[in-house]
């Protein structure tokens, strides 16, 4: 649980670092999306499967310590009360299934791409060292959040897995023996501080599509957000000339 | 004061139990919880009721022997309080209080409040010992222990096994018992021979007694009418990873 744990909390560290590149613009996130597309297969299918792994092994173990802890208590108390664990703590259950059911629709939006199969076909040349046509990733991260309710969905997700991490990462310390009472409160404070970077890193790129979208703020080439625009007003003229 | 008394009732160990509520006029604010239920078996002996079997002995919160879940909190809501320390002030006149025993599947109950709390005898049978050689006692000072190392053994003996750490815990763990009742003899010198066989064999006792896991909620510790830490269930994990991994490799 916890070593599986910590693989996940090393990951999710270098996903929001690889996809905050987005905000450098389209050939930066492309290049680097290529990067990792191009490494050998070996290492590419290996790191895959290794976090697949961890995931499923993570999910397997915190499914089988329920259910061993539903019997370890059988009846319920008839006052039931809490002292000192939170919310986070308490429902770890719940947001972790909640995110393992993002995980599956996260990979089949935008690494299976079975959701939108038009993302696999986004191609350009921008990002490309050899001038060759890549796959454009930018465009694909733009055209999959500039759905409101998916970038919710995304942002209330990534909101559980800061819930998930302030709790899971103070706990891998208790787990694998290295926390003292001394250290609990610094401990405690780094898995909450870390937990927020991980919110925020994630989440401000479907916020940012979204605030362009909705015209708040412009974070991207205003070109990759104009096409819709356009649709609008030729159909708002075509309404008005036929009026 | 006048308390109402919902009280769990349950005539053996295979038989189903319930709630029975009991009004009791003329309660001491200075009696203590133990006097204050010896008040109702009183009431319910004169009106030819059976009395509720509870456990108790010591009466001065070193024994462990008293239980009982009130309002939800194992030995009441007072903090590092046992039920017979537990005074009637720190109640309210009219109250309705809730009774139950501790709640376990590794702690069956015997009668009414009462539960069989055998599982803890077990686990300090596979290892919660050291083995000494009998005869005339050694010489004072002859193992030199520091200070540190003789204050955490002693918070760690500190542990009284009344079992409220099981009981508070969402999971019925038994950890924060386990682990104070390995870590008072790990720590110490006399307890590093036969330490990694300790670990080993405490746990996997506790885990066959279907004591539920660890999830780091800290709700044992904050139940413990002894203030046991959550370093004694962390030293434990590291002891235990220890000694897992020396067994891999002998």
């Amino acid at each position: 649980m916890a070593l599986t744990g910590l693989v996940l909390i090393g990951f999710v560290f270098v996903h929001m670092a690889g996809n905050l590149q987005v905000l450098a613009g389209q050939a930066q996130i492309n290049a680097y999306a290529h990067s990792l597309q191009s490494l050998p297969w070996f290492i590419l299918w290996g790191s895959r499967l290794f976090l697949l792994a961890s995931v499923v092994i993570h999910a397997w173990t915190a499914y089988s310590l329920i259910i061993e802890n539903r019997k370890a208590r059988p009846d319920k108390n008839e006052v039931e009360v809490t002292k000192r664990a939170g919310w986070s703590s308490l429902k770890m259950g719940l947001t972790g299934s909640i995110l393992l059911a993002f995980i599956v629709f996260h990979l089949l939006h935008f690494t299976i791409r079975t959701i939108y199969p038009e993302y696999a076909e986004m191609t350009t040349t921008v990002g490309s060292t050899a001038d060759v046509e890549i796959h454009d990733a930018f465009s694909m991260i733009l055209a999959g959040f500039k759905h409101d309710i998916i970038s919710i969905f995304y942002v209330v997700a990534m909101f559980l897995l800061c819930r998930h991490l302030a709790h899971g990462f103070s706990s891998v310390f208790q787990s694998i023996g290295l926390r003292t009472e001394a250290w609990q409160g610094k401990l405690d404070l780094i898995a909450s501080g870390y937990a927020w970077l991980i919110f925020a890193g994630f989440s401000i790129i479907p916020i940012s599509v979204l605030a362009q979208k909705h015209g708040l703020y412009e974070f991207y080439d205003p070109s990759f957000f104009v096409s819709e625009a356009s649709e609008k007003t030729n159909t708002s003229n075509l309404l008005n000339n036929e009026s | 004061m006048k308390l109402t008394l919902k009280i769990w009732r349950q005539s053996g160990p295979t038989e189903n139990g319930s709630f029975e509520s009991h009004v009791l006029d003329d309660v001491s604010e200075d009696s203590s919880f133990l006097e204050m239920l010896d008040q109702l078996n009183e009431q319910l002996l004169k009106q030819g009721n059976e009395p509720v079997a509870f456990d108790h002995d010591c009466r001065e919160g070193i024994c462990g022997t008293c239980s009982l879940t009130i309002n939800g909190y194992a030995h009441g809501p007072e903090n590092s309080t046992t039920t017979c320390q537990l005074h009637m002030r720190k109640f309210n006149d009219g109250e309705t209080v809730t009774i139950e025993p501790f709640r376990a599947k590794a702690f069956p109950v015997v009668r009414d409040l009462i539960v069989d709390r055998s599982a803890f005898d077990r686990i300090i049978q596979s290892g919660g010992f050291i083995s000494v050689r009998t005869g005339s006692a050694p010489d004072g000072n002859s193992i030199p222990i520091s200070k540190v190392d003789a204050d955490k053994a002693m918070d760690a003996a500190a542990c009284i096994g009344c079992g409220a750490c099981v009981a508070s815990c969402k999971n019925a763990s038994a950890m924060l018992f386990t682990s104070a009742k390995a870590a008072h003899l790990n720590l110490l010198p006399q307890g590093q021979a036969e330490k990694d066989a300790r670990v080993l064999n405490m746990v996997s006792t506790m885990d066959e007694s279907g004591f539920g896991n660890c999830r780091n909620y800290g709700e044992c510790s904050a139940a413990c009418p002894k203030d046991i830490s959550l370093d004694y269930i962390a030293k434990l994990n590291r002891d235990h990873a220890k000694a897992k991994i020396k067994k891999i490799f002998s």
